[in-house]
């Protein structure tokens, strides 16, 4: 049952890239197999698919992280530390495809790969987060100490995430599709003002991607589980 | 007769401070060397304001991470956290000892602000009510997240090295708001204006301030 | 006196796969006075540390019962004092200025003469005002049991009583001992088989025996 589902998982996901990557986009769908033409954006909106659940696990990934690091301070339970590292591993991974594949549409849509606008400072300012609490858990030998320490610092980085993933793109104008400059209001994911097919294929991909992160994350879980008890017996 | 406990912690920093002056020269030091060392780079030329505004924040945020890691660091190094610990509650020694950043930070600002617009000719600062609430508002952000961070990596191996990395991020909503409150000020816009980045300011303040209230017993304690 | 009672209930403190012990329970009431033994390493410091309840352990529960209500263990300070190797003065103060800015943390009124009496009776009064980084480690132990007994509290913990003290010094301990166990209530970590006549009961964490 179990692999007859993580099959299932796999074939989804392809489909959904594949569908991201070739549905011909045109002036005027005459069905659902093709995508109409975003004026300014075109070929390029497709980074949508991408992009965007990539950055949504990545901050998912976080707040997992920083649930099992507060499970963790109130049980002293090492194994809630253990999901948080496992968590904070793979949520760091997906922040750094997240800044890539936004990196690499701003050079395409704007012109540069970096340009400091509000939201990809935030998905940058994830990146530092993520590097810090590694950078942190290395500085502490003693096991406690460092599930404590890391624990208590994702709490504190959490509570700047609305910060600057709402206050500051509402308030300062930016390139990104959402802020303030932009004419199409708060950005086609937030206003569903995209095309009802494209809609689906993108919550399919963020469907996807997601179950894509549960499934790395259980993995992770269990080897490291597996790698604490034979510590055990050394 | 007995004044609230989180004062007398505060009294304490103040106190140990005096006798040792461990901090005060450090600070007095960078900041000046920092100033000087942005005076000599901008030389002749003329720096437009947005730059010289972010560069103000620059040097306060480096002279923070210079300052504001000492009152838990010392308490470790010198075996006195126990001492404390035994002595009064978890929330009591944080109220004193962020009180006790507060004011640092503030002196800090308020000297490296001062000395700032009197060498710094290109920077004319307009609007001062905006420019002096920001500081003073940044300032008490910057202790707020600083000081349960100082806590955090005093019980670290690597401690210097590790307060500006986990620092960083944490601040920087707070320190681009701060420029951009600046840049208003230079502008001089109304106040009015500058009333989003104030509201910003205050409640990333209040968040933090909460949240290490929360946090900083199961840090303080081992 | 107030009374009290300090209950620990199956106590386990391990550091990463090594446990250092486990099911440590014992009760200590007023007017009771207990000792922990064993050899070195055997956690002796460090389960005076958890039950004065500034070190979490693993297992197990450490309850302080003042006047019928249970006082959790942040707020247990007044009521405990301690004396430590682990313990230090502010060196940057002189003693009476670390013991004047103990009473004012803990939020209680000492009169000067309760302090120089303090002082006095360790012998310490002449250095009152040297800094405490020019004190011997035979001063700075006196300095400690000022520190512990400023706020005459119910439970004295003593780990290694004797330290670093001569003759003299001993004889005003084991007299704070007496007087402690009458008034009140002792706990002490020790080797010296001198100091556990003071004991009612003893427990030997390298045996983890009650006896």
């Amino acid at each position: 049952m179990k692999t007859a589902l993580k099959s299932l998982l796999v074939l989804w996901l392809t489909a959904v890239i594949i569908a991201g990557i070739a549905v011909p986009m045109v002036k005027s769908p005459s069905g659902p197999l093709e995508f109409p033409v975003i004026p300014g954006l075109e070929e390029k909106a497709r980074n949508i698919f991408f992009h965007v659940p990539m950055a949504w696990t990545s901050v998912l990934a976080f707040f997992m992280a920083l649930y099992s690091g507060v499970r963790y301070l109130r049980s002293k339970d090492q194994d809630h530390d253990l999901r948080s590292v496992s968590a904070a591993g793979l949520g760091m991974m997906f922040c750094i495809l997240a800044t890539v594949t936004g990196s690499v549409w701003a050079k395409f849509n704007w012109g540069s790969f970096w340009n400091w606008d509000p939201r990809e400072t935030s998905i940058f300012i994830l990146l530092l987060i993520y590097g810090a609490y590694f950078v942190l858990r290395s500085a502490v030998e003693d096991e406690e100490k460092r599930a404590t320490l890391s624990a208590v610092y994702s709490i504190i980085a959490g509570v700047t995430v609305p910060f600057f993933v709402f206050v500051m793109p509402r308030i300062m104008s930016g390139l990104h599709p959402g802020s303030l400059g932009d004419e199409q209001g708060s950005g086609p994911v937030v206003q569903m003002n995209m095309a009802p097919n494209m809609l689906v294929l993108f919550f399919a991909s963020l469907a996807g991607f997601t179950l894509l992160y549960l499934w790395m994350l259980s993995l992770r879980v269990r080897t490291a589980r597996l790698e604490a008890v034979t510590n055990t017996i050394e | 007769m007995v004044t609230p406990i989180p004062y007398q912690v505060f009294v304490k920093e103040v106190a140990s401070e005096f006798r040792t002056r461990y901090a005060l020269n450090a600070l007095l030091m960078f900041v000046v060397t920092t100033l000087t060392m942005v005076v000599f780079s901008l030389g002749d030329n003329t720096v437009p304001y947005e730059i010289l505004s972010g560069m103000l924040w620059i040097v306060i945020f480096f002279s923070a991470m210079s300052g504001l890691s000492r009152t838990f660091v010392t308490e470790e190094e010198r075996g006195t956290s126990l001492t404390l610990r035994l002595l009064t509650s978890a929330t009591n020694v944080y109220i004193g000892k962020f009180l006790y950043n507060v004011v640092l930070i503030l002196a800090m600002s308020v000297f490296i602000a001062f000395a700032y617009r009197l060498i710094i000719d290109d920077f004319v600062v307009r609007s001062s009510s905006i420019f002096w609430t920001t500081i003073v508002l940044g300032g008490i952000g910057l202790a707020a997240a600083s000081t349960i961070l100082a806590a955090i990596i005093a019980k670290a191996n690597t401690k210097g090295t590790l307060f500006p990395v986990l620092a960083f991020p944490v601040l920087l909503p707070l320190l681009l708001t701060c420029i951009r409150a600046t840049v208003l000020s230079v502008e001089g816009a109304f106040f009015s204006e500058a009333f989003k980045d104030f509201q910003i300011l205050v409640s990333f303040s209040v968040v933090m301030i909460a949240a290490s209230v929360m946090v900083f017993e199961y840090v303080w304690n081992d | 006196m107030t009374p009290f009672h300090l209950e620990v209930r199956n106590v386990r403190k391990s550091f990463g796969r090594k446990v250092l012990f486990d099911a440590v329970s014992f009760d200590v009431r007023l007017g009771e006075s207990f000792a922990v033994t064993g050899k070195n390493g055997s956690g002796k410091s460090t389960l005076m540390k958890i039950i004065c309840g500034v070190l979490t352990p693993n297992g197990g529960s450490v309850r302080y019962v003042v006047n019928d209500k249970e006082i959790p263990l942040s707020h247990v300070a007044p009521h405990i004092g301690l004396v430590s190797p682990y313990l230090n003065m502010y060196e940057e103060f002189t003693g009476e200025e670390n013991l004047r800015l103990f009473a004012k943390i803990r939020g209680i009124g000492v009169r000067q003469d309760d302090i120089h009496g303090l002082l006095q009776r360790f012998g310490i009064f002449e250095h009152r005002n040297k800094e405490a980084r020019f004190y011997s480690s035979g001063m700075k132990q006196r300095l400690k049991y000022c520190a512990a007994l400023l706020h005459r509290p119910a439970l004295l913990f003593l780990d290694e009583p004797t330290a670093n003290l001569d003759d003299i010094g001993i004889a005003v301990v084991r007299e704070v001992m007496r007087e402690q166990r009458q008034r009140a209530a002792l706990v002490f970590a020790t080797n010296e088989s001198e100091d556990l006549s003071f004991a009612d009961r003893v427990l030997d964490l390298s045996r983890l025996k009650i006896g």
